[in-house]
């Protein structure tokens, strides 16, 4: 048979060797990643579980490690996600909406879609400058925790607007025009035939930037949130703390008793974040399924 | 005289005796640059089925959607002329899109349903205008899809996704869809193009009864299709009419040199 003759032994010997190298190769890139990953994982565990006790919940932060814990901290990521959450939701999908379903395609629109890329990769210690000159300064609300969640909502506004507006342009034309046809005005058409569909993909994107500012320390630093909180906020204008910011301030104490509490508030962080990111995979799957 | 397709039947009967509803006058339409209808004059009968046949690109779809401006959404469409329908001018300010939509209802080449409810499909139009009333929308929804000839095949699921439908079912329920906001007219843009034969030959009879009620319009490459359900055929060519005729005239013996050629299969 021709089919067996055909081809060059040789040369395909050759492809298949090449083809196995760099197999070989990127699964030794995929690994160092994973290798260093489960490293970490592994020291952090081995560091703070011993401390990972109901006291690192129930108490606020002492000098005695024993006594410590990140009550107040972790309270204060809680209640700035509450706070950020429908303001950049808002926000966010306003914006995508109006780029995406209002505004033509004009160079001023190109401009302001260029702008918000660039932010989105803005280093995020200026978004804390940002934050301290208008919130903390001009606006007077010193250093509380509505000055923290507004720097953060900024911080997180380009992301949760990029993604938003992936997910509406996913929204096939035809679905809008036979909204359109209908009769269907323009909201009516965003809010009925686009919306419901882009919703998944919208929300993946929110949690995927709640979970960014959850882990966020410099600019937080930078507006002055405090490292020692031995109360919780009980309204808006009061000081308070994050979790990152009480871990980093455990890990520049000398004592290692503090070192273990930092790696188990860092595993409580990494808890909460892995969770996010589980709720966004979720409804992506959810996402592909519908549309 | 050699026509190299089957004559047509049964097609119905003459639309010489139908008042006109739809009237084009020197229509013009630009993309930015491109001229893509060229001076088109056309009269449309009420209650009758009217077909546009012609080569890809030859702006059959164009003509089609200015007659329910979805045109307008296009960046970059100009239009000069005038689109008359029941003797008013569909582009003066005063008329409102959306009404306009309302009464000029559009099927499209791909079915494309709202990932929702087969009910919710056909309520998304009525619900659009105003209709809230849940015995209202049932009514709404059961006469649609019987008008669709859906009615029987989905009567017991209509909580179901009408993504779950086959193609021709999706076709027929966006045909009930347009239906719900009650239309005069009819759009059908190569509706039956992505079907099978089965599902178009369903769609044909639907097509068949309801131009008693309304006027339709179609777009086709199926010169079968044309000469089976049309009363008058309108053949287009680069952006021009070339000729609008009885169906049954027009394929018999067509005026224009083109025409025969490309209802004969020689070039298109
Ligand atoms: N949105 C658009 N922007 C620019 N040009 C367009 C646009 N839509 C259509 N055209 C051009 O206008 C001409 C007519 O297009 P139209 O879609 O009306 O053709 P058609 O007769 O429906 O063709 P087909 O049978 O392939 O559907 C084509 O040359 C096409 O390239
Ligand atoms: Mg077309």
């Amino acid at each position: 048979m021709n089919l067996l003759q055909g081809g060059n032994r040789h040369q395909i010997a050759r492809r298949r060797k090449i083809d196995f190298c760099l197999h070989l190769l990127f699964a030794a890139a995929t690994s160092v990643g994973v290798i260093a990953l489960c490293a970490l994982l592994i020291d952090i565990i081995i560091d703070g579980i011993s401390r990972l006790q109901p006291g690192l919940f129930e108490n606020f932060p002492s000098r005695r490690a024993e006594r410590a814990g990140m009550k107040s901290a972790i309270v204060g990521s809680m209640y700035m996600l509450c706070i950020m959450l429908p303001i950049s939701f808002v926000l966010g999908v306003g914006a995508a909406i109006w780029l995406e379903e209002y505004a033509g395609k004009n160079r001023f629109t190109r401009l302001i879609q260029l702008n918000i890329s660039t932010l989105a990769g803005v280093p995020s210690i200026v978004y804390g400058i940002l934050g301290l000159t208008l919130f903390v300064r001009l606006l007077m609300l010193q250093r509380s925790l509505l000055a923290g969640a507004l720097t953060m909502t900024i911080l997180v506004l380009p992301i949760i607007i990029v993604s938003a507006q992936e997910a509406l342009r996913a929204v096939p034309k035809s679905r809008r025009d036979a909204s359109y046809a209908l009769g269907a005005n323009r909201w009516q058409t965003v809010s009925r035939a686009v919306l419901p569909s882009a919703l998944p993909g919208i929300l993946t994107g929110v949690i995927l930037a709640m979970s960014r500012a959850i882990g966020e320390t410099a600019p937080l630093i930078m507006i002055g949130a405090l490292t020692y909180v031995a109360f919780l906020p009980k309204h808006m204008l009061d000081q308070f703390t994050v979790m990152p910011i009480q871990i980093y301030n455990w890990l520049s104490r000398p004592q290692p008793e503090f070192h273990e509490l930092a790696a188990a508030g860092i595993i409580v962080l990494l808890a909460m974040l892995l969770l996010m990111n589980f709720a966004a995979i979720l409804l992506r799957n959810k996402f592909s399924k519908i549309s | 005289m050699s026509i190299s397709m089957p004559m047509p039947a049964s097609a119905a009967t003459p639309a010489r005796t139908a008042r006109t509803l739809i009237e084009i006058d020197r229509l013009n339409l630009y993309y930015g640059d491109f001229h893509a209808l060229k001076n088109v004059s056309l009269d449309i009968p009420e209650r009758a089925v009217t077909a546009f046949i012609g080569p890809s690109g030859c702006g059959k779809s164009t003509l089609l959607r200015s007659l329910n401006r979805m045109n307008d959404l296009i960046p970059g469409t100009r239009i000069e002329g005038r689109i008359a329908i029941a003797g008013t001018d569909i582009y003066s300010p005063e008329v409102d899109v959306e009404t306009l939509r309302k009464k000029v209802g559009m099927v499209f080449q791909q079915p494309n349903p709202f990932p929702k409810s087969i009910y919710d499909n056909v309520a998304y139009g009525p619900r659009l205008h105003g209709i809230r009333k849940k015995s209202r929308l049932d009514e709404i929804v059961e006469s649609s899809l019987k008008a669709a000839a859906l009615w029987d095949e989905v009567k017991d699921h209509l909580k179901r996704s009408a993504l779950s439908l086959s193609g021709g079912q999706q076709q027929r329920l966006c045909i009930a869809r347009a239906l719900a906001v009650e239309p005069d007219i009819l759009l059908m843009d190569e509706a039956t193009s992505a079907l099978d034969p089965i599902s178009t030959l369903k769609i044909e009879e639907l097509v068949q009864q309801l131009k008693d009620r309304y006027t339709i319009v179609m777009v086709t490459h199926n010169m079968h299709q044309a000469a089976r359900v049309s009363n008058q055929t309108v053949f287009f060519l680069n952006g021009e009419v070339v000729e609008s005729a009885d169906t049954e005239q027009l394929f018999a013996g067509p005026s224009d040199s083109r025409t025969e050629d490309y209802i004969s299969g020689r070039f298109g």
